[in-house]
């Protein structure tokens, strides 16, 4: 690993300020899960590592009247263990208890969660995101069963590896992105992004910010979580649906779809949505959403099983959405 | 530059100055000579290097030292009390919940917190609890029944 230059503020002012305007100058380090993987691995190198973990501004979870506020260095475990996030959100509990293993859960955080670089492995082995040295595409000629299956016809075949982020997407939740020069405040939706060219990222935070926060509308939607999974352990899903539902009566009055580990960015499966609007869900109505969910699936030529894997997630997830209390 | 930290480790004060990139499994066992947690894979997939920061077991090969100063670290050393085994070693060794060794001190550090969170846990829970620890020689069964024995003896 290169030597770096450790800070260790206490204050999210005294944070952003050492960040710097290109990502070699400075990352931030939270539990560090997934940032020293890659240091040890060289393949991302940055100058300054900027602890947030002493910063108690960032911490912990609460409730007030806007929503659930999530401190983006609360750990993945804090939110897994949480009653607040389970009663009102069982669909983000799921996808945080998830996240595979006791010791990651305690360590990483949800802002990490979040941030956290895609695990294709050619982008981990140094080839780039894209994986494409010399413009030719290593993942579509190459090693693909994990790789996307939506919203790969542009350089990016990777897929997102948060569990988290499909989770507050279907929900609605905001982040706040906190710099030097002042905050703004992005959708959950708009925050992940797929990258078109080599050396821009998957998400839109910038080099010089912060994620402080992350606050969840409490939205009164029937909601749930569902992954597929290869084994119990040490792995990422194949592939993951997070639902939630506003439902009048028994009729789904307004739906959100969004998959995981599917596509460069967390995937909204509109279609489903559109489907599933007015319609009371049965089992055959969940289905069909399912099939509408994949109906724009370009599997590569090694996991087109990923795109029944995924049908299957979405209609559990509606099922137990329905079945959960609401 | 290097740092300085203070770090509480099996109840005893540490203060050392430490290169940031020097991960905690590194600074327990060369700097301190306790080698019983182990490095297996350095990639946080084995678990072998569990030790528990402020109660938490966490994997100490993709952790830097410096971000366990100010924190309470225990290490597999630090589990027996005056010679005698904690209650999880105990049922390890009655059970044979170990062959060669290597993933032990993990396997420990991480069923010491599934205990503590729940004191009876299920056949299941005991196995998802480990998913974080992988063993090559027993098969899991043997360490399965030492987790439910120490679970047991701890009623
Ligand atoms: C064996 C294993 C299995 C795993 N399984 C899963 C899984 O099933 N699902 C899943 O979702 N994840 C999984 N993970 C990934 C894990 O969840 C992430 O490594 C963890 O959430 C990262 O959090 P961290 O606090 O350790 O982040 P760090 O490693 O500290 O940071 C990760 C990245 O985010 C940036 N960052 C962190 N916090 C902020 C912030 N507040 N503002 C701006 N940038 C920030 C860092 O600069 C860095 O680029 C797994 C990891 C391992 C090792
Ligand atoms: S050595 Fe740390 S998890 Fe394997
Ligand atoms: S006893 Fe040998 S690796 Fe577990």
């Amino acid at each position: 690993m290169q030597p770096f230059e450790y800070a260790n503020p206490t204050t999210v002012k005294e944070a952003v300020g050492l960040l710097g305007n290109k990502w070699d100058e400075a990352a931030v380090l939270a539990g560090g899960t997934d940032l020293i993987s890659l240091m040890k691995d060289y393949v991302y190198s940055p100058k300054r590592l900027v602890n947030i973990k002493n910063i108690k501004e960032l911490g912990g979870i609460r409730a007030d009247k806007a929503g659930l506020r999530i401190g983006a260095a609360a750990t993945i475990d804090e939110l897994a263990e949480s009653p607040l996030v389970a009663k009102n959100f069982p669909s983000l509990a799921q996808a945080a208890r998830g996240v595979t293993s006791p010791q990651i859960r305690n360590m990483g955080t949800v802002g990490g969660d979040l941030c956290q670089r895609p695990r294709c492995w050619y982008y981990r082995d140094g080839q780039g995101l894209l994986a494409s040295p010399g413009g030719r595409s290593l993942v579509t000629n190459g090693e693909n069963k994990y790789h996307a299956i939506l919203g790969n016809g542009g350089p990016a075949k990777f897929v997102s590896a948060s569990s988290l982020g499909p989770a507050l997407i279907a929900l609605g939740a905001t982040l706040t992105l906190q710099s030097s020069s002042g905050s703004r405040k992005v959708a959950a939706d708009k925050f992940f992004v797929t990258p078109s060219a080599e050396g821009s990222r998957e998400i839109a935070l910038l080099p010089n910010e912060l994620l402080t926060e992350i606050l969840v509308p409490m939205g009164g939607t029937k909601n749930a979580t569902y992954e597929v999974r290869q084994k119990e352990a040490l792995d990422w899903p194949l592939a993951t649906a997070s639902v939630a539902l506003k439902m009048s009566g028994s009729t789904v009055s307004s739906a959100r779809v969004v998959l995981g580990h599917v596509a460069p960015m967390p995937w909204a499966a509109t279609q489903a949505d559109q489907f599933l609007a007015g319609k009371s869900l049965t089992e055959a109505v969940a289905e069909d959403a399912a099939k509408a969910a994949l109906s724009n699936a370009t599997p590569l030529s090694q996991n087109a099983y990923k795109v029944q894997l995924a049908r299957v997630a979405v209609k559990r997830a509606l099922m137990a959405a329905a079945g959960a209390r609401g | 530059m290097k740092q300085t930290i203070t770090v509480t480790i099996n109840g005893k004060a540490y203060s050392h100055e430490v290169e940031p990139r020097l991960l905690l499994i590194h600074y327990l066992r060369e700097v301190l000579g306790l080698t019983g947690p182990h490095v297996g894979c350095e990639t946080s997939i084995c678990g072998a290097c569990t030790v528990a920061v402020d109660g938490r077991a966490v994997k100490s090969c993709t952790m830097f030292a410096v971000q366990a100063d100010g924190r309470q670290v225990v290490t597999i050393e630090g589990l027996a009390a005056d010679g005698a085994l904690h209650p999880v070693q105990q049922a390890f060794w009655e059970q044979h919940g170990l062959q060669c060794g290597f993933c032990t001190p993990g396997m420990i550090m991480t069923s010491r917190q599934l205990l503590e969170r729940n004191p009876s846990p299920t056949e299941a829970e005991i196995r998802h609890g480990l998913e974080g620890n992988l063993c090559r020689c027993t098969g899991y069964q043997h360490i399965v029944n030492a987790v439910k024995a120490a679970a047991q003896a701890g009623k």
